[in-house]
This record gives structure tokens, C-alpha cells and sequence, in this order.
């Protein structure tokens, strides 16, 4: 595989000056007439752009009609795309960024703490954005030190999906499976996977680790990170114990190296998702997972479940993307306009409704769209998502409904990449048999508080 | 004064293309880079001095010491690997003559039109533990593959497997090598009663000397430099980031990660100038050593 380029000797470093040099992919502003008039202008003459952002279905399509239509006079640029960190940091270092940026919401902190991003309180204020409208996590989740940086898009939930065959392969009714049984969970998860002559043949219980650590920390009543997101927790006997868990559930079911195998060969936006081919018991997941299914799989037989602390109360790690204003950004106010416009109740509730006959002139099941807006979910849920007929779907609105108000988020930090990446790195060694948990968590805890603190200094 | 010999001139025409790009392209950014591997920057922020501290953190950071590791493992496996399999292959095609040579010519170098990133892709599938098609075949001889993609113990192997893909250049400068060596200097020695081991180590390998000289030193500064497939298999999305540790990690995606994802930039070109020392000085060894070992024609026109 020899590149022959001796000029490639460190292309990458190049790559590094290059940015910082020219500024790399540059967001055009394409306004000649000056347009940033504070509020009141009406954004008469003015332009947007925007990154990270696409329109891949009505829920984009509707919602960027409805800005068009309130501000006719702004001219719209959409870079379709998903968000691209390096594309937007040399935007941002070039003086030339785009006004408007889409972005997950778990990279808001870092991106505030390094003045990236602006704050957005005066634009909270002035265009009268109705933040209480969000739900609390995803509020959470949008401010930094106490000022607004973000305003909040989507909510995802995550919900336990159990495929019923299993469950009754091995003797469990499946809207009997409770999580807050940690020995009992163990129990079914043998008696759900399958392995023949060395080959997995049905993944038990996938628990969805590492990434889905926090969840199993808080369902064992611990934080990984302090509510300022300055003090990492990750060596807290509660959150070891519930690594140490989840690690054995995977040994017990064939060892992390087959299992992960296993998964990496599954579509779970596709026909041949893993519920409907038998291959998975159950798994915790982000409620999208079951939108899709129901869109491709609408008799698939499956039970969706809370998933319940030890307590036996509901815990549900929410996330989602959000709009920010990086620094420099030509047009604030019209931007302003533009997060406002785009995540008001009535907006989505527009956009639910292009959904909810999309999918009916298809024939297809919907399970409703799952807002950050508290108020436009009550309205989703009470007048636009009608009982589909299929049962299994049916109950898993209510139960995606139920759990909504249990989210709660890791707190934004400064050092948010480097801190997920310390436990995840200390999550994988334990899956793979390399590290002890305590051991992993440890040395996670080490790496993750030094990062926080270099960020914060 | 020194007179400039023709076919130095000549060199230096058909150099020129390569030297406008490097000064126009490359020099501005290397040495941008370089000032800043003494810098504390962010990309957002203004670069703050920070001395030798850039370099000084290179040599405590466990996880440079563990790409470094794997880096080398992957360099003394393929680099061996490449060149004796795209040899063979020289050898094979070297043999062929008449319209078919053409063809297969053609066949083996097609793997190197693939894109890296395409590569990656594929070989996630061919490799995978559970339904990927190398462990199918092992299974046909009674052998329970090993889970490639997800054992930290087989990833590397993995990827030195994969390397062996894409040998299409290496094996056409070989090739080329080959073609050159005179029939008359063979023919004599099999007159002489030399068999083919002896005539391939007494006359074709030092007559191709030079051509394996230099696949020697391109394809070891390209291993140390992977990236591009590795990253697209193990690192390419967030999924993939959270679900792999540090077995794949190669020095360049280290760098890549320090950078890009933890933008750590003047952390990030201090390991870069590292890595560009680092192989300058294998490359000037390799020189010393190849002195020696390589035998060049033009050797007795030069002095």
C-alpha cells in the first residue's frame, strides 16, 4: 500500500497549519447589502447560513418553510451535511464562519468553554424565546455557566426494546422483564442468547456498553461527572459496580470480542433489523431505533420497556442536537430568528403533522416525532399521533411518553471529548478482559479530572 | 566552479514539477507547523508559547508510547510482508509473455485504484469475526478464525492482512526492475550450470537491487505513516470511536486525535515534527545500509 508522496512525510501536520493558515472551508456569508441590523430590522435583506444541518425529511423541510415564509426577505443558505468538527473550527478560526450552526448537544460545554460559540442570553431575550417551553435536561444541556449557548432540537430517550421470542423462548411473559432486578436481568440475558459451535446466534441482552455507561451509573444511583462538570466521578464504587455488571452480563453471553463482532454485521434501520431476524433478546437503545422499525418492520413482535433504576423507578439518558451562534457569526439576530423559529411548538407541531400524513399515505406506522419542546409534544402526542392498530408500537408511545421526564443528561463540561473518551477507552479494556473495573475506572478517573482541569484553568 | 553534469540538470527539470508544488503548497504550512509545536493552540484562541513543553509531553504520554508500539509492529510486518509477496508476483509476471501480459498487468495493479477509505470499508466486512468471509474460509479447513476486528491480540494482524491488498505499485517497480535485468548475463550463467536459486540470488537480486532499495524505504515511511484505512475501519465514525481502544491506534491517528477531536493543534504538530525526524533518521540509515548492499549500474561512468 506504499502512497508515493514523499511529500506526504507529515501531510498531516500540514493539515494542521493549513487550517489555522487559510482558514480551510470557509461558510460564504453571500450578503453584499450589510444586513445585520439589530432586532427590529425584520431581517429585511439579510442572509443565513448554516452547517451541519440537512433536509432529509419532512420534519427538516417543513420547519425551514415555515422560517421562509415568516421572513421572506432573508436568503437562505443551507450547507447540507452532517455537522463536521474540523470543518466548523476552521470556519470559526478563518473569522468567517457560517450564522448558524447544527451540532449534538454533548459538545456545547467544550465549544463555550474555548469561546467558540457565543452566548445566547440577549438573543434569548430580545426575540422572547420561550426556554421553559424545553424540557429540563435538554435546558441543562444548552447553557454553560449559566448562560444559554444553545437552543435545544430533538429529545431522544432511551428505552429497553425486547424482542418477544426470545423472551418467551425462554419462559419470561416480555412485558414482565424489569431492569431494576439486576440478578434476574443476568438470568434472562443466558437464557435469551444463543451460541452454536463457537458462532453467536442470538445476542441475549445487549446493554450497550460502553457508550451507554452513565445510564447504568445513574441506574445504580451514582453521577458520573459533578452537576458543574468540574469534578469527574468515574471511580465511585457505584459506577465500578455497575461497569463490573455490565461486563460480566457480556462475558457470560460469549465474550465482548464475538459479541461485538456480531453486532458490527447489524442494520437496525433496515428490513433485516435484528429484532425481526431473531438475532438480538434485547437491547437498551434510543427510541429512534424503534421509530425506524416501525417505519421498515411494522409487525415486527416487540415489547418497549422503561428502563428502571434499582429502585424501580425510570431513568432515561437523554440527548439530541441543538442551534448555536459560532463567534464571529455575520448575522446573529437572523439566526436568532432562525433557532426560535425552528424549535417553537407551533413549528413542530407543523412539522409532527407533515409526518403523521406522510407516513399514513404510505401506510406506515408512526410513532410520533419527539421533540425538545415540552409543549409541542403534548400537543403531538394528543392530537397528531393516532393509535396505528399495531399494538406493539402503540404501547411504545406510551411508554417512550412515560420515561421523558425521568432524562437527565452528564453535565456539559469543558472537556467533554476527552472526559467520554476516558471512560469509554476504561469501558472497553473491562469488556475486553484487559482491566479490572476498578482498576479501568481509576486510571479513567486520573485522565479525565486532569483534562477537566487543563479546560477549566 | 563546479560544472553541473547534463543529466543532474535533467534530474532537476523532471523534479521541478514536485518542487514548485512543495513550495508553493507545503513549505508555508511545515513551517507554520513547526512554530506552532512550541505553542499551546486551540484553532479558536491565539497560540501561547509554550516552549519545549509540546516535545517534553510527547516522551511522558503513555498512549504516544502505545501508538508507537503498534506503529512498529505493523512496520516490521509489512514492509517484509509487501515486498517478498509483490516480488513473487514480479516474478510470476515476468514469466508471462505474449497479449496475456498486458492483461494480468492490468489485474494486478486494479487493487490500487481503490480508495484507502473503500479498502477499510471492505475489509470490516471480510474480516469480521462472525459473518466475514476470512473466517468463512478458515472454517472450510476446520479453523475457528479469530475475531479480527474486535481482539486488541488480532487487530493488528488484521490490518497487516489488508496491507497485502493493495501491493499493485510496488509490484509494477519491481517489475519494471526486472524487465531491465540483460538475458545474456542469465543465459551464461545457466550455460555456467546454475540452478534457478542461484541464478535469481547471484544475478537477479543484485541487478534489482536499487528497485528494492527504494520499495524498502517508500513502503517503510508510508507504514509508519497509515491512516487513512485504519481510520476508516476503526475510527471513522463515533460509534466505531467508542467501541475500539487503543489497538488500532497508529501514530498518525493519535495525532489525528489529538488535534482534530481533542484540538490539542500545537501538541498535535509537535508530534508530527517527531514523526518526521523520526523517519528521516530510519530513512538516512537505510541509505548507510543500502550503500553497501546496493548495487547501482552507473556506478562506473560516475567517477
Amino acid at each position: 500500500m506504499p502512497k508515493y508522496h514523499p511529500g506526504r512525510i507529515s501531510a498531516v501536520a500540514l493539515l494542521v497549519a493549513a487550517l489555522s493558515a487559510c482558514g480551510g472551508v470557509g461558510a460564504n456569508s453571500g450578503d453584499s447589502r450589510g444586513g445585520s441590523g439589530e432586532a427590529g430590522s425584520g431581517g429585511a435583506g439579510s442572509s443565513l447560513t448554516t452547517m451541519g444541518f440537512g433536509l432529509p425529511d419532512e420534519i427538516a423541510t417543513v420547519r425551514v418553510d415555515a422560517f421562509r415564509k415568516a421572513y421572506p426577505d432573508v436568503k437562505v443558505a443551507i450547507n447540507e451535511g452532517q455537522f463536521d468538527e474540523q470543518a466548523f473550527l476552521s470556519a470559526v478560526a478563518s473569522g468567517n464562519p457560517p450564522d448558524v450552526v447544527y451540532l449534538g448537544r454533548e459538545r456545547i460545554g467544550s465549544y463555550a468553554a474555548r469561546g467558540a460559540i457565543q452566548p445566547l442570553d440577549d438573543c434569548v431575550s430580545r426575540e422572547k424565546i420561550a426556554t421553559g417551553d424545553f424540557y429540563p435536561a435538554a435546558q441543562q444541556q444548552s447553557k454553560y455557566d449559566g448562560k444559554w449557548y444553545a437552543v435545544p432540537e430533538f429529545y431522544n430517550s432511551i428505552v429497553l426494546l425486547v424482542n418477544n421470542k426470545a423472551a418467551k423462548d425462554a419462559g419470561v411473559d416480555p412485558a414482565s422483564i424489569d431492569t431494576s432486578d439486576w440478578d434476574a436481568l443476568a438470568k434472562l440475558a443466558e437464557k435469551m442468547n444463543r451460541v452454536r459451535d463457537g458462532r453467536i446466534e442470538r445476542f441475549g441482552f445487549y446493554p450497550k456498553l460502553p457508550e451507554f455507561l452513565p445510564l447504568w451509573a445513574k441506574a445504580n444511583g451514582a453521577d458520573i461527572l459533578s452537576a458543574d462538570g468540574r469534578t469527574a466521578k468515574l471511580d465511585d464504587p457505584k459506577v465500578v459496580e455497575a461497569l463490573d455488571y455490565a461486563g460480566r452480563l457480556v462475558e457470560s453471553q460469549g465474550g465482548w470480542k464475538k459479541l461485538k463482532a456480531f453486532t458490527e454485521t447489524f442494520d437496525y434501520f433496515g428490513e433485516e433489523n435484528p429484532f425481526a431476524t431473531d438475532r438480538l433478546g434485547a437491547m437498551l437503545t434510543e427510541q429512534f431505533v424503534v421509530s425506524a422499525m416501525a417505519g421498515t418492520t411494522p409487525d415486527a413482535d416487540i415489547t418497549v420497556l422503561p428502563v428502571k433504576d434499582r429502585q424501580g423507578h425510570p431513568v432515561n439518558n437523554v440527548g439530541g442536537n441543538a442551534w448555536v451562534v459560532p463567534k464571529g457569526a455575520k448575522h446573529p439576530d437572523v439566526a436568532c430568528r432562525w433557532m426560535k423559529t425552528m424549535t417553537s411548538a407551533d413549528t413542530w407541531i407543523a412539522a409532527a403533522r407533515a409526518r403523521a400524513d406522510k407516513r399514513a399515505k404510505e401506510g406506515k406506522v408512526n410513532i410520533g416525532t419527539y421533540t425538545g419542546n415540552v409543549k409541542a409534544d403534548d400537543v403531538i402526542f394528543s392530537e397528531v399521533v393516532k393509535p396505528s392498530g399495531h399494538k406493539a408500537y402503540d404501547d411504545a408511545v406510551k411508554t417512550i411518553r412515560s420515561v421523558q421526564q425521568a432524562g437527565f443528561v452528564v453535565p456539559p463540561s469543558a472537556a467533554a471529548a476527552e472526559f467520554t473518551k476516558a471512560w469509554q477507552d476504561a469501558g472497553n479494556r473491562v469488556l475486553l478482559g484487559e482491566r479490572k473495573p476498578a482498576d479501568a475506572m481509576k486510571q479513567a478517573q486520573q485522565q479525565a479530572q486532569q483534562a477537566i482541569d487543563e479546560a477549566t484553568q | 566552479m563546479r560544472r553541473i553534469r547534463p543529466e543532474t540538470r535533467w534530474a532537476y527539470v523532471f523534479l521541478l514539477p514536485w518542487l514548485i508544488g512543495l513550495v508553493v503548497f507545503q513549505l508555508g504550512p511545515m513551517v507554520a507547523s513547526l512554530v506552532l509545536s512550541f505553542t499551546d493552540f486551540d484553532l479558536i484562541g491565539s497560540p501561547e508559547f509554550v516552549g519545549l513543553g509540546n516535545y517534553a509531553k510527547t516522551a511522558q504520554d503513555p498512549k504516544v508510547l502505545r501508538a508507537v508500539g503498534n506503529t512498529v509492529y505493523y512496520t516490521a510486518l509489512h514492509v517484509p510482508l509487501s515486498i517478498a509477496l509483490a516480488l513473487a508476483l514480479a516474478l510470476m509476471l515476468n514469466r508471462i509473455t505474449g497479449r496475456a501480459a498486458g492483461v494480468f498487468r492490468t489485474i494486478f495493479y486494479l487493487p490500487s485504484m481503490t480508495p484507502y477509505v473503500a479498502v477499510g470499508v471492505l475489509f470490516l466486512f471480510l474480516l469480521n469475526g462472525q459473518a466475514g468471509m476470512v473466517n468463512q474460509f478458515l472454517g472450510l479447513f476446520g479453523i475457528e478464525g479469530p475475531q479480527w476486528t474486535t481482539d486488541p491480540d488480532w487487530i493488528l494482524p488484521g490490518i497487516v492482512l489488508m496491507s497485502l491488498w493493495n501491493l499493485g505499485s510496488t509490484t509494477i517497480i519491481l517489475f519494471a526492475a526486472l524487465r531491465n535485468v540483460p538475458r545474456e548475463l542469465t543465459e551464461a550463467a545457466m550455460i555456467d550450470g546454475a540452478g534457478r536459486w542461484q541464478r535469481f540470488r547471484s544475478i537477479t537480486l543484485p541487478m534489482i537491487s536499487s528497485a528494492v532499495f527504494f520499495v524498502v524505504i517508500i513502503n517503510t515511511i508510508s507504514a509508519l505513516q497509515m491512516f487513512d484505512q485504519v481510520y476508516a475501519m476503526f475510527f471513522g465514525n463515533q460509534i466505531a470511536q467508542q467501541s475500539h481502544g487503543d489497538a488500532a491506534l497508529f501514530y498518525v491517528v493519535y495525532l489525528f486525535q489529538q488535534a482534530f477531536q481533542f484540538l490539542h493543534m500545537g501538541y498535535a504538530s509537535a508530534l508530527a515534527w517527531v514523526l518526521f525526524l523520526v523517519i528521516m533518521v530510519i530513512t538516512l540509515i537505510q541509505v548507510k545500509v543500502g550503500n553497501r548492499l546496493v548495487y547501482y549500474e552507473a556506478e562506473e561512468h560516475a567517477g
